[in-house]
């Protein structure tokens, strides 16, 4: 390849961002040239490398760009492509900080539209700038913000007023991360006390190995060395642990496809891309308790013999990613990741990547891309992730969740595991409980308790008002009514009741609540974030949201009934056509709404 | 192809298409099983001569066991694979398909095969709305991903218009065309040209062929081989001459003759398809199917053509 450049260079500020991350430019030298395998594997460095310039200079310049394309040996139509991609990087000069207020569903019902109504009505002052955001992954602490300062720490801030955005956006500003313990069953030590995945949050100090250690940590570790790598795998098929990601696909299955896989290197990927409207757990876990998730991804390592692993946490999650950071460093120094873990004999080590703001990067084969530094455009199965995963090699891919289910497998034994939920769904369950309800949080349940009792672990709704709704899943889940309360959240019932559990989302709507609101968010939603590759989605996306404006407005073409038929056919193609989960589901959450509270049959909601 | 068989035999595969049994290479994709059938099977942003990337999922089939459809233009038979292509679901989604394309984009010069598959497949484009007013020129360079960017008129259908973008004498890129086929893309990238001029740039509905910060083609890494002309299936890349033709309203097929030759410009023996109107070569091709080139050429034989016709009052 004949790499053509552009002309612009790059300040020195530019310059020095870039090489704190790749090292300073390799002197010019007659005698030393570097190119093919060795300058196209640094193509995986261009997301960072594109993270680390927004950081210094809140935004992409050309220069910049083309600098990073001349160390990594990237077309810069291709870099372009890739930084035009995400929400949070910005290709036009901005103000250093920009904050991203939440106006998605479980923020706009809680003070997010009434904020983004204030900061609308305040104008902008030169210095900074506020742009809508989708769910930032803290419902439980409605409405919230994402301050992305550059030269400065990110921020993300719960709860938040024109008083948050102006502290977080001041030139003195000292704000950190609020970094809540929003699980409330851990304030009751009895509860504590039967919980399996959330029992050290709050309680031990997430910055310490120490603390982690004397409070059971690496036991598993431990554990999983003494059975060896397939007696790891069996232990965890015959827990039958199924992904909590949303596919429920059979983990121990899963890691022996890896694990037989005679092409190497193998890889195990942390899906930390939390982005589903609603869902707020795996930040949660990697907050307070970052080093389980460090451990379960090493023994993912041990088990399918791999010996790299990638954390992709999204890149909204600015404490999460401090933490985790901090916790591979202290597994390393210790001893728990490097060339010999726990004097075991096997080597392992953990590289974090950030995501920067968008959706479909949580779907497996788009984070490949994304890791790979090129568009995170998912990619058409088969070939499934076992045997051509990341850089075409067999990869192993679970959510947080999934993997730090391994912990208590490991800890209990497969029986001792499934001794709780359902013969199909054993162990424990975590759900995010957001919106109209007392409490709202990071809830452990194990699996088959009812929507009902979930609802009431919370408090209930709040302010003793009536239940209109719940979206349960997610945006790519679907709305419930009252009437589903006693509905069991088990892998098989949701199978058999035509709803899903997704990522755990259990989001609460009270009497008052506009489910028309809600559902044109949702449209919204799903057409920002579509990547654009297939028809059905990119445009499927473009026309349901149009289509519910007319049905809003009434300024249909043809009948209601028309309009109702279209979205159906629409609905039909995505699901039918799409290349991913993102598009098979877009229609999903609109459809339940408009199918189960009759939203524009006339009667009204 | 080369004459002489270069690669091992391979296996042959049993597998059913609309309930017929039918024996294909292992490798052998559905489409491929299809054509040999002489099942027709829309596509758009398939070419016999790029790698598959099923983007537009207007060649959708329907395969016993799996949950959604797939596309026969990319995945491979597998022993025992029952295929039907002619179901409810498979035509609603390719009617679809057709319908949303046709909707946001303007086809009107995509092939003659992709006007009767809407014929046949009775799409109807326009029950989205009338179509949006063209954006301003370079409006949609600028949109940014995840930034919101709304119907301010959701009764019309919105739309990829826009002006022509015309930076240079040898070809236009009308993006009001751009289905996002990703195919010219591929052609500069590793099927072609290995130049890299163009990517996507952006994202969902925003999504679009870029250089880098949209600059004009004479600044990009563009070298003029014209390979991404060859493989638009729409007409949004297009020859200068033919595009002022069209626009002056001289530009007839019906009058138009095609010469094959071969390229004199260097040895490697380059086969030309000469497009001649009114004893003028208004454009070049190749034949997807030559050993030589696959359909690509590069700027001589492209566009090198001039001196054939030019004058030579006309020559300075």
């Amino acid at each position: 390849m004949d790499l053509h450049l552009m002309t612009a260079r790059p300040t020195d500020e530019e310059r020095r961002a870039v090489d704190g991350l790749l090292g300073p430019e390799p002197a010019m030298n007659d005698r030393v040239v570097r190119g093919g395998h060795e300058t196209r594997a640094d193509r995986t460095l261009l997301l960072p490398a594109l993270h680390a310039l927004h950081a210094a200079e809140g935004w992409i310049s050309e220069g910049g760009l083309n600098y990073i394309c001349e160390r990594l040996t990237v077309p810069p139509a291709e870099a372009y492509g890739v930084a035009t991609f995400y929400a949070m990087f910005s290709v036009q000069p901005q103000p250093k900080t920009v904050v991203h207020v939440c106006d998605d569903i479980a923020c706009r019902i809680q003070g997010g539209n009434a904020l983004v109504a204030e900061l609308e009505a305040l104008g902008a002052d030169g210095d900074w700038t506020w742009t809508r955001s989708p769910c930032l992954g803290m419902c439980e602490q409605a409405p919230a913000i994402f301050a992305q300062r550059a030269g400065r720490p990110d921020v993300s801030l719960g709860e938040a007023t024109v008083a948050t955005v102006r502290a977080a956006v001041a030139p003195d500003s000292t704000v950190t991360c609020a970094g809540g313990v929003t699980a409330p069953q851990v304030w009751d030590p009895v509860v504590r006390a039967g919980l399996r995945l959330l029992r050290r949050l709050g309680e031990v100090d997430p910055s310490s190995i120490d603390a982690y250690r004397a409070a059971g940590g690496y036991a598993a570790l431990r554990r999983a060395i003494d059975l060896g790598s397939e007696g790891t795998i069996r232990e965890i098929t015959d827990a039958t642990l199924l992904g909590r990601g949303g596919a429920a696909f059979p983990t121990g299955v899963k890691w022996k496809a890896v694990a037989e896989q005679s092409a190497r290197p193998h890889f195990v990927i942390c899906n930390a891309d939390e982005s589903e409207p609603g869902t707020f757990k795996d930040r949660l876990v990697m907050e307070l308790d970052p080093f389980s998730v460090v451990e379960a991804l090493t023994i993912a390592g041990y088990a399918t013999g791999a010996e790299r692993g990638y954390v992709y946490i999204r890149g909204e999650y600015p404490l999460a990613t401090e933490r985790l950071e901090r916790a591979v460093a202290e597994a390393r120094v210790h001893g728990y990741l490097g060339d010999d873990v726990m004097e075991h004999g096997f080597r392992f080590d953990i590289e974090l990547r950030r995501g920067a703001g968008a959706y479909i990067c949580g779907e497996e084969t788009a984070l490949f891309n994304s890791l790979e530094g090129k568009r995170g455009e998912p990619r058409n199965k088969p070939p499934f992730p076992v045997t051509s995963g990341v850089f075409g090699k067999p990869t192993a891919i679970n959510n947080v969740e999934t993997l730090i289910n391994v912990l208590p497998i490991l800890e209990l034994g497969a029986q001792g595991y499934s001794s709780v939920g359902t013969e199909d769904s054993t162990g424990t369950r975590l759900f995010c409980l957001s919106g109209h309800v007392e409490r709202p949080g990071v809830y452990e349940h194990p699996h088959g308790v009812t929507l009902g009792d979930a609802i009431v672990s919370a408090g209930g709704v709040r302010g003793g008002k009536r239940l209109k709704a719940v979206l349960l899943g997610g945006a790519a889940g679907g709305f419930v009514g009252p009437d589903r309360l006693d509905a069991r959240l088990t892998f098989e019932d949701a199978r058999a009741g035509g709803y899903t559990l997704g990522s755990g989302v259990i989001m609460v709507f009270d009497e008052d609540t506009d489910l028309v609101d809600l559902v044109l968010r949702i449209a919204r939603f799903f057409r920002d974030e579509s990547c654009g590759q297939c028809v059905p989605c990119r445009v499927g996306t473009v026309r349901q949201e149009e289509a519910l404006l007319r049905l809003v407005s009434g300024r249909t073409l043809g009948t209601r009934a028309d309009e109702l038929a279209l979205l159906e056919d629409v609905a039909d193609v995505m699901r039918d056509a799409s290349i991913c989960g993102l598009g098979q589901t877009a229609a999903a959450a609109v459809g339940s709404a408009i199918s189960t509270f009759g939203l524009f049959d006339g009667s009204g909601a | 192809m080369s004459a002489v068989p270069v690669a091992p035999p391979r296996r042959l595969l049993d597998a059913e298409v609309d309930g017929v049994v039918v024996r294909v290479p292992e490798g052998a994709t559905i489409l491929d099983a299809c054509r040999d059938q002489g099942i027709d099977t829309p596509t758009m942003c398939y070419a016999d001569n790029l790698t598959p990337i099923n983007a537009c999922r207007v060649c959708v089939v329907e395969v016993e066991g799996a949950r959604t459809l797939v596309p026969a233009c990319s995945r491979t038979v597998e022993a025992g694979m029952k295929i039907r292509t002619d179901t409810d679901r498979v035509r609603h989604s390719r009617r679809l398909v057709m319908e949303l394309l046709g909707s946001s984009v303007d086809t009107s010069l995509a092939s003659s095969d992709w006007h009767r598959w809407q014929d046949e497949y009775a799409a109807a484009p326009d029950r989205f709305g009338a179509p949006t007013d063209p954006m301003e020129a370079g409006e949609r360079d600028r949109r940014w991903a995840g930034h919101h960017h709304g119907s301010p008129d959701p009764s019309r259908a919105e739309t990829v218009s826009q002006p022509v973008k015309v930076d240079n004498e040898l070809y236009v890129r009308d993006y009001g065309r751009c289905v996002l086929c990703y195919k010219c893309v591929e052609a500069c990238g590793t099927d072609a040209q290995h130049t890299f001029a163009i990517a996507v740039a952006g994202r969902g509905f925003d999504a679009r062929i870029s250089t880098e910060y949209a600059v004009p083609l004479d600044v990009s890494a563009c070298v003029y081989c014209g390979n991404c002309i060859g493989v638009c299936p729409t007409g949004a890349l297009m020859f200068s001459s033919e595009h002022d033709m069209r626009a002056a309203g001289t530009w007839d097929e019906d009058r138009q003759t095609v010469t094959n030759t071969i390229c004199p410009y260097c040895g490697v023996g380059c086969e030309l398809e000469l497009h001649v109107q009114d004893n003028a070569i208004v454009k070049v091709t190749s034949p997807t199917d030559n050993d030589v080139t696959s359909g690509h050429l590069c700027i001589k034989g492209r566009f090198g053509f001039q001196y054939v016709q030019r004058r030579k009052k006309d020559r300075t």
